[in-house]
């Protein structure tokens, strides 16, 4: 760093671990992320502060449509795997048919 | 070097205090208490989030009309922010931080127990919170029967047994004797000081001893005791006797400082010839105290002390010597001149015994962040002569902060709850200062006597403990640029 000084052992600390150690954790940063389903989180809206979802920044259904078009599965959809293993079964395409699976109340 | 910026993103500089110190830029960072020095570059890169998020293009254009960055190429500046990205003080704005830990893994093993080894007390300090009116402790027990005022040497043994079983992994463990007087209750000090010991040598531990004192009950076996166990002493003293005697006197009125003149004096000279540790005076500053470099000197310079502690009075808003808001400047101007001193000191390379401040580098120096602002409830616990576990001293013997007993052991629901209700992420009034890292709130027991709230932080000493971390950081600067080897005792070997 040729305009900062750490002076205090705390910013020589955060100096030496953080700048010193430029090439982590920078997939998020990158302009075009990466596809696939381990790579990104992305986090979905599943309910507005009043607990509906007719104020959702984003519609609800585009956690389904990000999981059926790019492959990667949206941490706040219903937890298949053990809880839910039915919960999509209704929908076979969810560009088309998302209006058929339903809210969970685990 | 640091993270690459991403151009659409919006940027802000997060909480930091920025000094500018005999011509030279520090900067305090409070998400870390990182202290960095600015040259005018990074002080224009920095400056140009002073009014508001921008985006990198928007703040590079804004850093490049600053006149510190006259004639600096483009990319330099880029770098110069992805540092302060990297360092944390420019953040994106909006970017949500990890959920802090609120409470540390439990059982926290203690470091400290401190004995209330007497309620009683031969003075009648008007402003004291243990027998004046903000006393918390209740003096019955719920049944309506009175409690004991005077610890019996049995429980002085349990509670150090209690603290020797609570410290599990501590290779060093400190008793702390608090009163009342303690001298009115010596012969549990001295059973308590040999059984410690006795176990200490056991189990390949360290035990030290501290005690608070109004120095009344000196005699010379009592000295010889104390400094032959190297304790470490704490004289309540406010000064001289005009001073002194304004608040610290009997109960017949009259006032105490000349019968403990000589005693301190006896006191500090064996010590000194024994090289023991040093003997600190504790002063409590109230509204009435008008010359406090003086009242120093006359502590350090004409009596001896190695140190001394000053603390502004605990005392419910309306009593006549309790500091108002508006009082503060006398303190802030009181504390800034005997910092004053401490710098021409320390940059000489002199110890200096103003130990607020000592205390306040040491944190500053080593980057301390507090969650909690001390380690009431934590490393620490206070017990009652009945054997009572309390946060800390202030807080034993009032019922609904008792935290459990020695014999019964600690009640960790309590513990985690009041730890949890305290700590600095539930304080949001905090989390805009940039004093937060050494502040987080201030006392409980201050809290409580003001709100009635032992979590609430203690917002009208605000301005205060700003200003007054703001001396620190003047004074960390101006020792740090003339002499830096001053603080090479808070270095940790690598």
């Amino acid at each position: 760093m040729s305009h900062i000084v750490p002076v205090n052992r705390k910013a020589r600390l955060i100096a030496k671990l953080v700048l010193d150690a430029p090439d982590t954790a920078r997939a998020m940063s990158l302009p075009d992320p990466p596809f696939g389903c381990t790579t990104i989180f992305a986090p979905g809206w599943e309910a507005d502060s009043s607990g509906g979802t007719s104020n959702l920044c984003t519609p609800i259904e585009r956690d389904l449509y990000d999981c059926y078009h790019s492959c990667y599965w949206p941490a706040q959809v219903p937890d298949a795997l053990t809880n839910f293993p039915k919960w999509a079964n209704a929908c076979g395409a969810p560009v088309k048919d998302w209006t058929s699976t339903d809210l969970v109340f685990p | 070097m640091g993270e690459p910026l991403i151009p659409m993103t919006t940027f802000a500089a997060t909480v930091h205090r920025r000094r500018v110190v005999d011509d030279a830029v520090w900067i305090y960072a409070s998400s870390s208490a990182a202290v960095l020095r600015l040259d005018a570059v990074a002080d224009a890169v920095l400056g140009a989030f002073l009014d508001g998020p921008k985006t990198v293009d928007a703040a590079l254009a804004a850093a490049a009309a600053a006149p510190g960055a006259t004639g600096i190429p483009n990319a330099d500046l880029a770098t110069t922010l992805r540092e302060l990205v990297g360092l944390g003080l420019v953040r994106p704005l909006g970017e949500s931080a990890p959920p802090a830990p609120t409470v540390p893994p439990m059982p926290y093993p203690l470091t400290t127990l401190v004995v209330n080894v007497t309620n009683a007390c031969n003075l009648s300090c008007t402003y004291c919170y243990e027998y004046g009116e903000d006393r918390l402790a209740d003096r019955e027990r719920t049944d309506g029967t009175a409690r004991r005022s005077t610890m019996t040497v049995e429980t002085a043994r349990e509670s150090v047994d209690f603290l020797f079983a609570n410290s599990e992994g501590r290779p060093e463990i400190t008793v702390t004797f608090f009163g009342g007087e303690t001298l009115l209750n010596w012969t549990v000090i001295e059973a308590a000081v040999a059984h410690a010991e006795t176990r200490a040598k056991a189990e390949g531990r360290k035990v030290n001893f501290s005690l608070t004192t109004n120095a009344t009950l000196l005699t010379d076996a009592i000295i010889d005791f104390l400094v032959d166990h190297t304790f470490g002493i704490n004289i309540s003293i406010d000064g001289a006797a005009e001073d002194h005697d304004r608040h610290r006197k009997f109960k017949s009125g009259e006032g105490s400082y000349e019968l403990i003149l000589p005693k301190i004096r006896r006191l500090l000279e064996k010590n000194r010839a024994r090289r023991g540790r040093p003997i600190g005076a504790r002063v409590t500053l109230t509204r009435g105290t008008k010359d406090v470099r003086g009242l120093f000197r006359h502590l350090t310079e004409e009596i001896g002390f190695d140190e001394v502690g000053l603390a502004p009075v605990t005392a419910a808003k309306d009593r006549d010597w309790a500091f108002e808001p508006s009082d503060y400047h006398l303190l802030v101007d009181a504390f800034g001149a005997l910092a004053d001193d401490y710098v021409e000191a320390a940059s000489a390379g002199r110890h200096h015994g103003f130990s607020n401040l000592s205390d306040l580098l040491r944190e500053l120096h080593t980057g301390t962040n507090k969650a909690h602002p001390c380690g009431a409830g934590l490393g620490l616990l206070g017990v009652s002569t009945e054997g009572d576990l309390g946060l800390c001293h202030r807080f034993v013997e009032s019922g609904e902060h008792e935290i459990g007993s020695i014999s019964e052991g600690i009640d960790s629901e309590k513990r985690a709850a009041f730890l949890d209700a305290g700590h600095i992420s539930k304080r949001i009034d905090c989390h805009g200062c940039f004093a937060r890292p050494v502040c987080s709130g201030g006392c409980y027991h201050e809290a409580y006597v003001r709100t009635g709230d032992a979590s609430a932080p203690n917002l009208h000493a605000c301005d205060w403990i700003r200003a007054w971390t703001d001396i620190g950081l003047s004074s960390y600067a101006r020792i740090m640029a003339k002499n830096p080897a001053w603080f090479d005792r808070h270095e940790v070997s690598t």
